[in-house]
């Protein structure tokens, strides 16, 4: 069993229009930055991937990763939780023009939703949003003297990840805070790509340390040194570069 | 005219509250400062939405991790006994009751103890974060807000006029001239600043304001 692939345009390679991605990291913490490049890129040579469904903690910052998939119109509709940011100006700009859909989802439901859609659990009851305008329409059931809302599992065709550590089997660490919804995500897609900053030999990782086991993955492609958005953002970075 | 309490004081006030041991929750802004304000001999372990528990103060400019951060996205440390874990546990803290304590920010609280905080209305882009979740499995959950709005209406109210994030779920209020807790569907008044009667603060709140023995005075240092 080898899962690792050779390059970020092969890891990408089988999204097509209208799929639904999940999209790991909270902020910039964790977020498959050059993953989603390598998506901008292929769309830019293709004119596919579109109209895809995205789900995110977030809506983007600056000009970069999330940003800059919704700023190439590659989006459709985007499920979270928070769409501000420093600079949200791209979600803003196309949200308020109506060019992008939302749904927006409190974020631990979103969380345990990703969850429900992994562990094979279609519906979940939770306190959260009760009597607020995000449960309208949602059935409510009372546990033990207290209302609850029913939530709904949520699935992706494909889960794009940022990891630490990963090996040929799919095994993965993450770093620090920037394991958030990664974890969970490898779990809800049917096809879970990881871009990990070094892929070690089976055995190399600890198996007491193993954050994700290997059966949530199906691709691993190795990318030293990831950027981080809020370094990009700090730099003023836009992707693609404008050419000269 | 006597001063209200700044937003650092009425942070100072609720950090009083917080006993040894305690596992908080604070949220993005305001209630932030709280954490600098613990007296002496107490620990707290502070929690943050994104998958941290017992995270240290903000690293010197220029130090910063970006996979080190907390909810509102700031740069944050780590220090002997911090927890990494992913977002689902993250909110299983919040709402299966494992957390002490959780403070939130306000627009308007109702005696029932519903709180809205998350919307202003239907323009611009909606955006809750974990506020629906962080309100419901605290054991205490407290706000700290401005008494009254910056045009003087009451935020203290019978009814939400707001979007709510959340229903009869603020135990306790740190205001800018009080403090207040909620009990059975009443504001009852803990602690008020020596300059005000009752009669002053009841007519800057728009619901009834319940007396429950003596009234404390709120006295905060200058900070």
């Amino acid at each position: 069993m080898d899962k690792t692939l050779p390059d970020l345009a092969t890891a990408v390679a089988g999204i097509t229009d209208g799929m639904t991605v999940m999209i790991g990291g909270f902020g910039g913490s964790g977020a498959p930055i050059e993953l989603i490049h390598a998506l901008i890129d292929r769309f830019l040579a293709t004119g596919h991937p579109k109209n895809l469904v995205v789900v995110n903690n977030n809506a983007g910052n600056g000009h970069v990763g999330l940003a800059a998939l919704i700023e190439a119109g590659m989006v459709a509709k985007l499920i979270c939780s928070f769409p501000r940011s420093a600079d949200p100006v791209v979600f803003t700009e196309r949200y308020l023009a109506g060019h992008i859909a939302l749904e927006l989802v409190p974020q631990g439901t979103l969380a345990e939703r990703i969850r429900a859609g992994g562990a094979g659990i279609p519906a979940f009851y939770t306190p959260t949003s009760f009597g607020t305008d995000l449960a309208k329409g949602k059935p409510v059931e009372v546990f033990e003297g207290r209302s609850y809302v029913q939530e709904r599992w949520l699935k992706a065709d494909v889960a794009l990840v940022k990891a630490h550590l990963g090996d040929r089997l799919g095994n993965l660490t993450y770093r620090m805070a920037g394991r958030n919804f990664n974890p969970l995500m490898c779990m809800a897609a049917a096809t879970t790509i990881v871009q990990v900053s070094r892929i070690v030999d089976p055995g190399s990782i600890d198996p007491e340390a193993v954050i994700t086991p290997g059966i949530f993955v199906q691709g691993v492609v190795e990318v030293p040194n990831p950027q981080q958005e809020e370094d990009l953002n700090r730099a003023k970075a836009v992707y693609p570069e404008a050419a000269e | 005219m006597t001063q209200k309490l700044t937003p650092t004081q009425m942070a100072w006030r609720a950090a009083q509250d917080i006993a040894d041991g305690a596992y908080v929750n604070l949220g993005i802004g305001f209630p932030e400062m709280v954490a600098k304000f613990q007296p002496p001999g107490r620990e707290a372990i502070f929690h943050t939405e994104n998958g941290i528990l017992g995270f240290g103060e903000a690293p010197a400019a220029g130090a910063e991790d970006w996979d080190l951060i907390n909810a509102g996205k700031k740069a944050v440390t780590i220090k002997p006994g911090t927890a990494f874990f992913h977002h689902a546990d993250s909110f299983a803290m919040v709402r299966g009751g494992h957390l002490d304590v959780a403070i939130l920010g306000a627009y308007e609280v109702a005696e029932t103890g519903d709180l809205a905080n998350w919307s202003t209305g239907p323009r611009g882009v909606p955006a809750v974060g974990g506020a629906m979740d962080l309100v419901h499995g605290a054991k205490t959950v407290a706000v700290i807000t401005d008494h009254v709005t910056k045009d003087g209406k009451p935020k203290l109210v019978q009814r939400c006029s707001l979007p709510l994030t959340g229903v009869g779920c603020v135990t306790r209020i740190y205001s800018s001239l009080a403090v207040i807790d909620i009990v059975d569907g009443h504001f009852v008044l803990r602690e008020k600043l020596a300059a005000f009667s009752v009669s002053d603060l009841q007519a800057l709140t728009g619901a009834t304001l319940h007396l429950d023995g003596a009234v404390a005075d709120l006295d905060v240092p200058a900070l």
